[in-house]
């Protein structure tokens, strides 16, 4: 017996509230980044399975696009982190007000 | 049989995923994403898209882990990371919004249907998948190339601006 839709959609709900809950959670801007990606690819995982169920090509090229982002958005967010730690030598989140007015 | 490979993997990944978000060790953390991208990309090729599957071995599960890596060891941080104490209000707020949303995703996942008449074992193939890419979506594919440039220009900016060395050895 194959899985089916439903179970792949679940597996990514699942995974897409792991990555929620450490978002909300967790203080270290490193974690709370990873949980991103994390929640970016049980999207991904969502978009494959109805890719599948479907039969249509386009959910897969999305992926792709969702992947060129995350590459870029890693790159960015991980050279503000480093910044961020070089003034403040710490990456905790309650300890980063710059933007609060 | 396939359903066993599914469900052993599916709970790999769900594992995997949550001592991502419980470890206290941010380069445990790392490591155990790069355990669950490697589940992903099993349902990937599962799923009949090799191509993606491919994609994410190398660049998510290769690159952007590595740079994840590099950055955790680079910073070194030196106490391991404990859970808040002092928030213990924010943190139930936390787990509270998270489980609200996966009612949510779940309450769709009942709705959500699709037919399955004959799947295409072909469909997720790199022939298939390029005719897509540069017919159809060759428009933002040429955007999303300017968005890494873009990515790249930012993250040199970023970077250089406060690095003594670089402006002092300028002139």
């Amino acid at each position: 017996m194959e899985p089916t839709l439903t179970m792949y959609l679940i597996l990514s709900a699942v995974l897409f509230c792991i990555g929620v809950t450490g978002v909300l959670t967790r203080r270290n801007a490193l974690i709370i980044f990873m949980s991103v990606e994390l929640m970016l690819n049980a999207a991904n995982l969502a978009f494959i399975a109805f890719s599948r169920f479907l039969q249509n090509v386009d959910g897969q090229v999305f992926v792709f696009f969702v992947m060129a982002v995350a590459a870029a958005e890693v790159a960015v967010g991980l050279a503000i982190i480093v910044t961020i730690f070089r003034q403040k030598e710490s990456v905790d989140i309650d300890q980063i007000n710059l933007m609060k007015w | 049989m396939e359903l066993i490979l599914f469900l052993f993997i599916a709970l790999a990944a769900v594992a995997s995923a949550l001592l991502v978000i419980l470890g206290k060790n941010p380069v445990y953390s790392t490591l155990y994403l790069v355990t669950a991208f490697f589940c992903i990309a099993v349902l990937y090729v599962m799923l009949g898209a090799p191509f993606i599957g491919a994609l994410q071995v190398i660049v998510y599960a290769g690159a952007i882990m590595v740079l994840f890596l590099f950055v955790v060891m680079l910073l070194n941080l030196r106490e391991p990371q404990k859970w808040d104490v002092t928030g213990q209000m924010r943190k139930l707020l936390g787990f509270a919004v998270a489980g609200g949303v996966l009612l949510v995703a779940l309450a769709a996942v009942r709705l959500a249907g699709a037919g399955r008449d004959k799947l295409d074992p072909a469909l997720g193939s790199v022939e298939n998948v390029g005719q897509a890419l540069f017919n159809k979506f060759l428009l933002p594919f040429e955007i999303v190339s300017i968005l890494l440039l873009i990515a790249i220009v930012g993250v040199v900016a970023l970077l250089k601006r406060n690095m003594p060395a670089v402006t002092k050895g300028g002139k």
